[in-house]
C-alpha cells in the first residue's frame, strides 16, 4: 500500500508541473504590458521599466519560467499588488475557509447522492425512483448561484432561521455553531448539482451490478434482500462511484466560486475574482497553482481509496 | 434516422423539454422584431416596478429598463453565445481529437498528455486564469468557457476516431494513395460527425450555463449589455427589496438548461439500446409468479416438480423457456438433466428457488415441492430461509458468481451467518474446515485470498463450499464442472460424489455432458426446448435411448479409443422458444417424423422411464401414464 501511494504521487509531480506550464503560458498571453496594468496608464515609462525589471519581465519566457517555478518551491508566490501581502499567505488563509465550504459540500454530495442513487435502483421505476428522479432532474437543471440568492430569501429573509451571508457573525460569534448556522445554506447550495449528478450515476451504476451473477449468487445464499442492495450490490458498484466522486469534488471546487460571491463567504474562489477584477495577475497565478495541485493530491486519496476497495488493482 | 426521432418523442419528457427549448429559441430570435420597449434606456423614475404593473409586464429594474425586454434580449445573447462557444469547443477539440485519434503514436501520447493536463483542473480555475490573462468581457468568456471544454471533445472524439481509424475502408483510400488530409476530411470525418453532434447538443446547456456564469461573476459581458448572467448579478444587490429582477433572469437560466437536459436525456435513452432491450432493469428478489394452474401436493421425495412453466416476457414478445418440467429426486439421490444449451435446463433449476431474473422471467404454472411446502409463489422470506441452507445452489463460471471484492472467508462466513448465529471466530473456523471439505490445500492461508487470486479449479470449489455451509438436503448444481479442464472436472465429480455418499446430499446436476451424468447420475432426464423428451436410470438411457434426440445426442459424443468414427452433427437448430411448434418440438430435425409428430405427444410412462415420443428408438414397455 505504501508503494502504491509512493508510485502515485510520484506520478503526480509531472502533472503538476503541468499544470504550472499551462498556468504560465496563459498568464504569458496578457496583452499588452503587467507592469503598465499593475501601475495604472497613468504610470512614467521610467517606472513601468524599473517595474518589469523587478518582476524579471525583461528575461526571456523559458528563464522566467524556471524563476517563478524556482520561486514557487522555495514557498515564494509572490507579493500580492492589490492587498500588499504575500500571495501564499493570502491564499492559504482563503483556501481554508475555501475547504470548510467545499469540504462539508463534498460530503453532503457524495452521502446523499449515494443514499437517493440506490434507493432509486433498489425501487426502480416506483414511486421513491420516480421522486428522486425528478428532484435530481431539478436539482441538475438550477445554477447554484441562483438557487443560493432564493435560498437567502426563503430562509434568511422571509423565515429569518439563517444568518444571510458570511462565515461568522459579526458581533460574538467565532465558534463552532455561529459557524454551522453561517455554513447550512452555502454548503447546500453547493452540494445539490453534483449530488444529482451522483445520484444518477449511482442508480445506473447499481442497475449494471444488480444483473450480475454474484448477485444471483447472494440471493442463492438466502442473504436478505437489504444485505444483497447494500452490501454485496453497492460494494461492487462503488468501483465506478468512486472515481466520479474524484470529478465531482472538482466541479464542487468550481461551484464553490459562485457560492462564495453569493453568501459572501471569505474564501479563494472570491479572492480569484477579486483579483481578476484589480488586475492582480501575481495573486491569480499563485491561487490557480495552489488550488489546482490542491485537487491533484485529493485525487490521489480517491486512486487510494479506490485501490483499498479494489484489490484487484495492482498495488 | 426517423426511428430515432420516434423513440425521441415517445419519451414524453423529452417531448415537453424539445418543445419548451423549441418555444425559447424560436422567441430568442424573433426579439428584434418583437414589439419591445428598449432594452437598455434608463428611466430611474420608474425603478423595481413590480411585475404586471402597467407597461412593463414583468416590472422594472434597478435602473428602471423594462425586465421583459432585457431579459429577451439576455436570453438571445445567452443561447447565442453558449451555443458559440460549444461550437468553437467542438470544432477545436474535435480536430485535435482526430488528430490524435489517427495519427496514433507520438503524436497522440503528446496531444493526449496535454489533454490530461488540462482535464487536472477544477475547469473554473482554467476559465479564471483565461479570462484574467485576456482581460473581462464577453467575448473573453466566451473563449474561456469554449477553452475549458476543448479536453473533452478531443478526448471522446479520439476514442471514436482510434476505432475508425483502423477500419478496412480507411486502409483501402490510404492504399488507393490518398493523402492525409484528404482521408482525413473524406473518410474519417463523416464518420464522427454525428458523435460530435450529439457530444455537442448534450453539453451546450452546460456551456450557456458556464458563461451566465462568468457574466455573473461580472467576468463576462459588461453594461450595458446584459446577458441572463449579468442581469442576475446586477440583481444581486437589490435580492432582499425587489427579489423580481433576480428571479425572472434566474427562472429562464433554470428553463433553459432543464429543458436542454431533458432532451438530452431523451437522446441518450433513444441511443442505448440496453434500455429498450431491459438489460438495465432490476431483478426482483425473487422470480414474479403468475400461475395459471397449481398442482396440488404434497410432492414426494426431497424435491418434486410438477409441470413447471416459466416463461421470459420481454415487450411482446413470450419465450417459453420452461413447459411441463416434471422432475423427482428422492433423497440421497442424483438426478442429472441433459440438453443442449438454451433447452431450459438451467432455467428449470433457478426456477425452483425463484431465482430467474425477473423481469423478465415469470413462472405461469406447475408446483415445486420441497418438505410438503409448495415454493411457487411461497412469500419472499420463506423462500429465502430456505436457500442457501435447506437447497443451495453451485453455480457455473465462479469467477462471476463470487463477490470480485469480498475475501472467500467472508463470502464462505456470511453464507452462514445469514441463517445461524454462530460467533465470528467460529465462523472463521468453520470456513476453513469447509475449503478443507472440498480439499483446498493450505486452507489457513487460502480462506483471506480474494476470488481473482485462486485458479479456476479452486474458484469452483469455493463455490461448492459455500453450497455446503448449511449441510442442505439438495444441492443444485448448474454445470459446475463446464469452465474446468478435465482432470480438475473428474476431481470436482469424485468430490461431489463422495460429500453425496457421505452425507446423503439430494443433487440435481445439470450439464451438457453424458460422461458427467455416467459418472454422477443415478437417473436422467433429458431436455429438449424447454420439454423433458425422457427420463429414466442413467444405466438404461445410455445403453438403450428411446427417444431419437437422445440417440442423436449421444452420437454426438467422442468416444476415447473408439477409433475414427463419424461424428453424427444434428442437422439443424433447436426452434426458437417464442415460435415453438404445437407437436413434438424435434420433429423438424428428425428422420422418424411423420405427420402425426405435428399433433402434441404426451410423454408416455413405463415402469421406471418416460419418453415423449409416438415412434420410440427401442419400444420401452408402454402404458400411458
Amino acid at each position: 500500500m505504501g508503494g502504491y501511494i509512493l508510485k502515485r504521487l510520484v506520478s503526480a509531480v509531472p502533472v503538476i508541473l503541468g499544470i504550472t506550464v499551462i498556468v504560465f503560458l496563459i498568464m504569458a498571453m496578457i496583452p499588452g504590458d503587467p507592469a503598465t496594468a499593475i501601475l495604472g496608464s497613468y504610470a512614467t515609462p521610467e517606472n513601468v521599466e524599473k517595474l518589469n525589471r523587478d518582476l524579471g519581465l525583461d528575461k526571456p519566457l523559458v528563464q522566467r519560467y524556471f524563476i517563478w517555478l524556482g520561486n514557487m518551491l522555495t514557498g515564494d508566490f509572490g507579493r500580492s499588488f492589490s492587498l500588499n501581502r504575500p500571495v501564499l499567505d493570502e491564499v492559504a488563509e482563503r483556501f481554508n475557509a475555501t475547504l470548510i465550504l467545499a469540504g462539508t459540500a463534498f460530503v453532503l454530495c457524495a452521502f446523499l447522492g449515494i443514499l437517493a442513487g440506490v434507493i432509486s435502483a433498489a425501487r426502480q421505476y416506483g414511486w421513491a425512483d420516480k421522486g428522486i428522479t425528478f428532484v435530481v432532474l431539478i436539482g441538475i437543471s438550477v445554477p447554484s448561484f441562483f438557487l443560493g440568492m432564493m435560498m437567502i430569501l426563503l430562509f434568511a429573509v422571509n423565515l429569518r432561521w439563517l444568518p444571510v451571508s458570511g462565515m461568522f457573525a459579526i458581533y460574538g460569534g467565532g465558534d463552532l455553531p455561529d459557524l454551522l448556522r453561517h455554513l447550512v445554506m452555502p454548503a447546500g447550495a453547493l452540494a445539490v448539482v453534483a449530488t444529482g449528478v451522483i445520484a444518477r450515476l449511482s442508480r445506473s451504476a447499481m442497475l449494471e451490478v444488480l444483473r450480475q451473477d454474484f448477485i444471483r449468487t447472494a440471493r442463492a445464499k438466502g442473504v436478505p434482500e437489504r444485505g444483497v442492495i447494500w452490501r454485496h450490490a453497492l460494494k461492487a458498484a462503488m468501483v465506478s462511484i468512486i472515481p466520479v466522486l474524484g470529478i465531482q469534488a472538482g466541479f464542487v471546487l468550481s461551484g464553490a466560486v459562485y457560492i462564495e460571491i453569493v453568501f459572501q463567504w471569505p474564501g479563494v474562489g472570491r479572492m480569484l475574482v477579486d483579483a481578476i477584477l484589480k488586475r492582480d495577475i501575481l495573486l491569480v497565478q499563485g491561487g490557480v497553482v495552489f488550488v489546482a495541485a490542491c485537487y491533484v493530491m485529493f485525487n490521489i486519496l480517491v486512486d487510494v481509496a479506490q485501490s483499498l476497495l479494489d484489490p484487484r488493482i495492482k498495488t | 434516422m426517423i426511428a430515432f426521432m420516434k423513440l425521441l418523442a415517445r419519451n414524453r419528457l423529452a417531448l415537453a423539454g424539445g418543445i419548451v427549448l423549441s418555444l425559447v429559441v424560436l422567441v430568442a430570435l424573433l426579439v428584434p422584431v418583437l414589439p419591445l420597449k428598449p432594452p437598455d434606456v434608463t428611466n430611474t423614475a420608474e425603478r423595481f416596478h413590480r411585475p404586471f404593473t402597467e407597461g412593463h409586464l414583468l416590472g422594472t429594474d434597478h435602473l428602471g429598463r423594462d425586465l421583459l425586454s432585457r431579459l429577451l434580449w439576455g436570453t438571445r445573447l445567452s443561447l447565442a453565445v453558449g451555443t458559440a462557444a460549444a461550437v468553437i469547443a467542438a470544432v477545436i477539440g474535435s480536430a485535435v481529437g482526430i488528430v490524435a485519434g489517427y495519427f496514433g503514436g507520438r503524436t497522440d501520447n503528446v496531444i493526449m498528455r496535454g489533454v490530461d493536463m488540462l482535464m487536472a483542473f477544477p475547469y473554473i480555475l482554467l476559465a479564471l486564469a483565461i479570462v484574467a490573462a485576456l482581460g473581462t468581457g464577453l467575448l473573453n468568456a466566451l473563449i474561456a468557457v469554449a477553452a475549458v471544454n476543448i479536453p473533452f471533445f478531443a478526448r471522446n472524439i479520439r476514442g471514436v476516431t482510434v476505432g475508425i481509424a483502423h477500419k478496412e475502408f480507411v486502409d483501402a483510400a490510404r492504399l488507393a494513395g490518398m493523402g492525409h488530409a484528404r482521408i482525413l476530411l473524406q473518410e474519417i470525418l463523416p464518420n464522427v460527425v454525428p458523435v460530435i453532434v450529439i457530444a455537442m447538443s448534450t453539453t451546450i446547456g452546460w456551456m450557456i450555463l458556464e458563461t451566465a456564469g462568468l457574466s455573473f461573476l461580472g467576468l463576462g459581458s459588461q453594461p450595458p449589455q446584459a446577458d441572463l448572467g449579468s442581469m442576475l448579478g446586477e440583481a444581486r444587490s437589490a435580492l432582499i427589496t425587489s427579489p423580481h429582477t433576480s428571479v425572472v433572469p434566474g427562472l429562464m437560466i433554470f428553463i433553459i438548461v432543464m429543458s436542454i437536459n431533458l432532451l438530452g436525456d431523451g437522446v441518450r435513452d433513444a441511443l442505448d439500446p440496453r434500455l429498450r432491450s431491459g438489460a438495465l432493469t432490476r431483478p426482483q428478489p425473487a422470480t414474479t409468479v403468475q400461475r395459471a394452474f397449481a398442482p396440488e401436493g404434497p410432492g414426494r421425495g426431497t424435491l418434486d416438480v410438477r409441470d413447471l412453466e416459466t416463461q421470459f416476457h420481454v415487450g411482446p414478445r413470450i419465450y417459453r423457456a420452461v413447459n411441463e418440467v416434471s422432475l423427482q429426486v428422492a433423497p440421497g439421490e442424483c438426478l442429472g438433466i441433459i440438453g443442449e444449451s438454451g433447452c431450459g435446463k438451467s432455467v428449470t433449476a433457478l426456477s425452483i428457488m425463484g431465482l430467474v431474473s425477473s423481469p423478465p422471467g415469470v413462472i405461469t404454472g406447475g408446483a415445486v415441492f420441497h418438505d410438503g411446502q409448495d415454493l411457487i409463489g411461497a412469500p419472499y422470506d420463506t423462500l429465502r430461509r430456505l436457500r442457501g441452507d435447506k437447497v443451495a445452489y453451485i453455480f457455473q463460471d465462479p469467477l462471476a458468481t463470487l463477490h470480485p471484492l469480498t475475501r472467500i472467508g467472508e463470502q464462505l462466513a456470511e453464507a452462514i451467518r445469514v441463517h445461524h448465529a454462530v460467533p465470528k471466530a467460529e465462523l472463521r473456523r468453520r470456513a476453513i474446515e469447509l475449503l478443507k471439505d472440498v480439499r483446498i490445500p493450505n486452507a489457513e492461508a487460502r480462506v483471506d485470498n480474494f476470488p481473482h487470486e485462486l485458479s479456476g479449479g479452486m474458484r469452483q470449489r469455493v463455490g461448492i463450499a459455500m453450497a455446503l455451509a448449511n449441510e442442505p438436503e439438495l444441492i443444485i448444481a448448474d454445470e459446475p464442472t463446464t469452465a474446468l479442464d478435465v482432470t480438475v472436472q473428474a476431481q470436482i465429480l469424485s468430490l461431489l460424489d463422495d460429500l453425496r455418499r457421505d452425507r446423503g446430499l439430494a443433487i440435481l446436476f445439470i450439464t451438457h455432458d453424458f460422461g458427467v451424468v455416467a459418472q454422477l447420475c443415478d437417473r436422467v432426464a433429458v431436455m429438449y426446448a424447454g420439454r423433458v423428451v425422457e427420463e429414466g436410470p442413467t444405466g438404461d438411457i445410455l445403453e438403450r435411448p428411446a427417444h431419437p434426440y437422445t440417440k442423436r445426442l449421444m452420437a454426438c459424443v467422442p468416444e476415447l479409443g473408439g477409433g475414427r468414427r463419424d461424428l453424427a452433427a444434428i442437422p439443424g437448430l433447436p426452434p426458437a422458444v417464442d415460435q415453438l411448434p404445437m407437436g413434438c418440438a424435434f420433429a423438424p430435425r428428425c428422420d422418424k417424423a411423420a405427420k402425426a409428430c405435428t399433433a402434441p405427444v404426451d410423454l408416455t410412462r413405463s415402469d421406471k422411464r418416460s419418453v415423449r415420443c409416438l415412434f420410440p428408438e427401442d419400444a420401452i414397455e408402454r402404458h400411458s401414464a
